[in-house]
């Protein structure tokens, strides 16, 4: 069977979605499911992330001013030099400063493809860093966060706070 | 070539079919992938960064105790065939092994295997660790892997991001890092057509399967990975939480699609079974993919108990022998051609079987 979005490569993920109420399974080649966000083996290095990648950072620009968003373009990562134009083109970040040179177009990326933006697994300390804040601080930096995601009707947003919160406590 | 014999079974203890439900399922595997903290990531970085990456990497590895007799494989020094071989072990990934067409295997990329604990260094992270387990084993594989991470962990500084976890190269493995994977035999659920509703309720709830040795075909020899699709927003407990209990509805599905089958059409299954049985005992030339379908009847049967004297040790390293660079390899290196490869996979399978026969009696 070949892939359904591109033709032309066999179909190897097999992926089921809902669209409209209506249930619908896709053949996928490694490739075209790679660009939905779907684990893959095949080296994407070279070929573009396609329709949702090509979007990254444009919907961020949606209803704020131009202001917000005219920089983005321009956008150059310090420690690796990574564009978001060149995130577009090989759907790979080039290094840890990435996630924060790009950080709002990525949120809104990270949510289309997990529903969500937090990480609730396990914390992390690097050796000889330092400790990781107590819990205490962690659990009022949170309630602040949870009241502005109120404040501004980001109900998601406050759910995930709620479970981390849930976590600590 | 390569020599992995110091490895429990060539690095695949999964084989022995040791685990929880190991009749159905084949194996289980935990990745995790981590980078180092202010490093640029594999799609960036030079020869000499890869370098320097598996020095320190290695170092930090012997004082680790879940790696500290591990045995080093740099994937840049072996020949295609090599790679080829432990690609079809599950031990490194196509892309690390530079076997797609399109790119070559890269300076610096290696893996450090010991038991069933494994870490490719300089993939498209610079660590991806993996745990392999026999049967239905989340907790095991986690527990196994977890620990090597940890201690890994305290010797070199992974980058780690306050609000999105563990960083990756792709934003799809990005949080935990985690995807769990686990390789199960549907064939019930498969004859009964039942599979695709199966597969559409899975992905309704976040996961995802495909299929298993696909030499780029789909899913052969009613053999499914199925796996969590998203990484990020729910704790590593949840994630193999969520995807333990999926796995152990599909489990009883398919008990339940052999028992009707059993119960309709039992002469059906029992002559689909040895069929199955003979041509694989007497055949003189077999593709891979035939090889696949007539291997998943004839687990079907032992799973029935209708085929006595076949171990699940037997059918696993089947599966995993008669793949193409296991068959070119096994007769030392040098050219061999499609229709010789057939052969030897025929040849390979009745061995098997006559053993096999020959240790029931
Ligand atoms: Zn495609
Ligand atoms: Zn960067």
């Amino acid at each position: 069977m070949n892939c359904q979005q591109c033709g032309e490569r066999e179909a190897v993920v097999h992926l089921t979605q809902i669209v409209d109420n209506e249930v619908s399974t896709v053949h996928l080649c490694e490739r075209c499911a790679a660009e939905r966000g779907i684990e893959s083996d095949v080296e994407l290095e070279k070929s573009p992330l396609g329709s949702l990648l090509a979007t990254v950072g444009k919907e961020v620009g949606a209803g704020l001013p131009e202001t917000e968003t005219a920089g983005l373009g321009h956008l150059r990562c310090e420690d690796c030099g990574a564009t978001l134009q060149d995130f577009r083109d090989i759907g790979r970040l080039g290094c840890p400063l990435c996630y924060t040179t790009f950080v709002r177009p990525l949120r809104e990326l990270l949510r289309r493809l997990h529903g969500s933006t937090h990480h609730l697994g396990e914390r992390y300390a690097a050796p000889g860093s330092p400790a990781l804040r107590d819990a205490e601080a962690q659990v009022r930096d949170l309630r602040e966060q949870l009241e502005r995601a109120i404040e501004t009707e980001n109900f998601e947003r406050a759910a995930e706070v709620r479970d981390q919160l849930r976590a600590l406590e | 070539m390569i020599d992995l014999s110091l490895l429990s079974d060539g690095g695949m203890g999964w084989l022995d079919a040791s685990g929880p439900h190991s009749d159905l399922v084949l194996s289980t595997r935990i990745r995790l992938a981590r980078n180092l903290a202010g490093r640029v990531f594999g799609v960036r970085n030079s020869a000499g960064e890869r370098e320097e990456i598996l020095t320190e990497v290695r170092a930090a590895a012997e004082d680790v105790e879940p790696l500290d007799h591990a045995m080093l494989i740099r994937l840049d020094q072996l020949p295609q065939l090599d790679r080829q071989l432990l690609h079809e072990r599950h031990l490194v990934s196509k892309d690390i092994a530079g076997l797609d067409p399109a790119s070559r295997v890269r300076a610096g990329s290696a893996l450090l295997v010991q038991n069933d604990i494994g870490v490719m260094v300089n993939e498209q992270d610079h660590l991806r660790l993996q745990g392999l387990k026999s049967g239905f084993a989340l907790e095991a594989a986690y527990d196994g892997v977890n620990d090597a991470d940890s201690e890994l962990g305290q010797r070199l500084a992974f980058a780690f991001h306050p609000e999105f976890g563990y960083l990756t190269s792709c934003p799809t493995n990005v949080g935990t890092g985690l995807r769990a994977s686990v390789l199960i035999h549907l064939p019930g659920l498969v004859l009964t057509k039942e599979i695709s509703k199966v597969l559409q309720g899975l992905s309704q709830v976040g996961l995802t399967f495909r299929g298993l040795y696909g030499e780029g075909s789909e899913v052969v020899g009613n053999y499914f990975q199925l796996s969590n699709q998203t990484t990020l927003g729910k704790s590593e407990f949840d994630l193999l939480d969520h995807l333990g209990k999926m796995v152990q509805q599909v489990i009883t599905y398919e008990e339940q699609a052999r028992q009707v089958l059993l119960r309709d059409a039992p002469s059906v299954i029992e002559d689909k079974v040895w069929r199955a049985y003979g041509l694989l005992r007497y055949a003189r030339s077999l593709s891979f993919e035939e090889t696949m379908n007539l291997l998943s009847g004839v687990r079907l049967g032992v799973g029935l108990s209708l085929v006595p004297g076949l171990s699940l040790y037997a059918l696993n390293k089947l599966l995993v022998h008669t793949q193409p660079a296991h068959l070119m390899a096994s007769d030392g290196p040098g050219e061999v051609s499609g229709v010789e490869v057939a052969i030897r996979r025929a040849a390979y399978v009745r061995q098997t079987l006559e053993e096999e026969a020959g240790r029931a009696a």
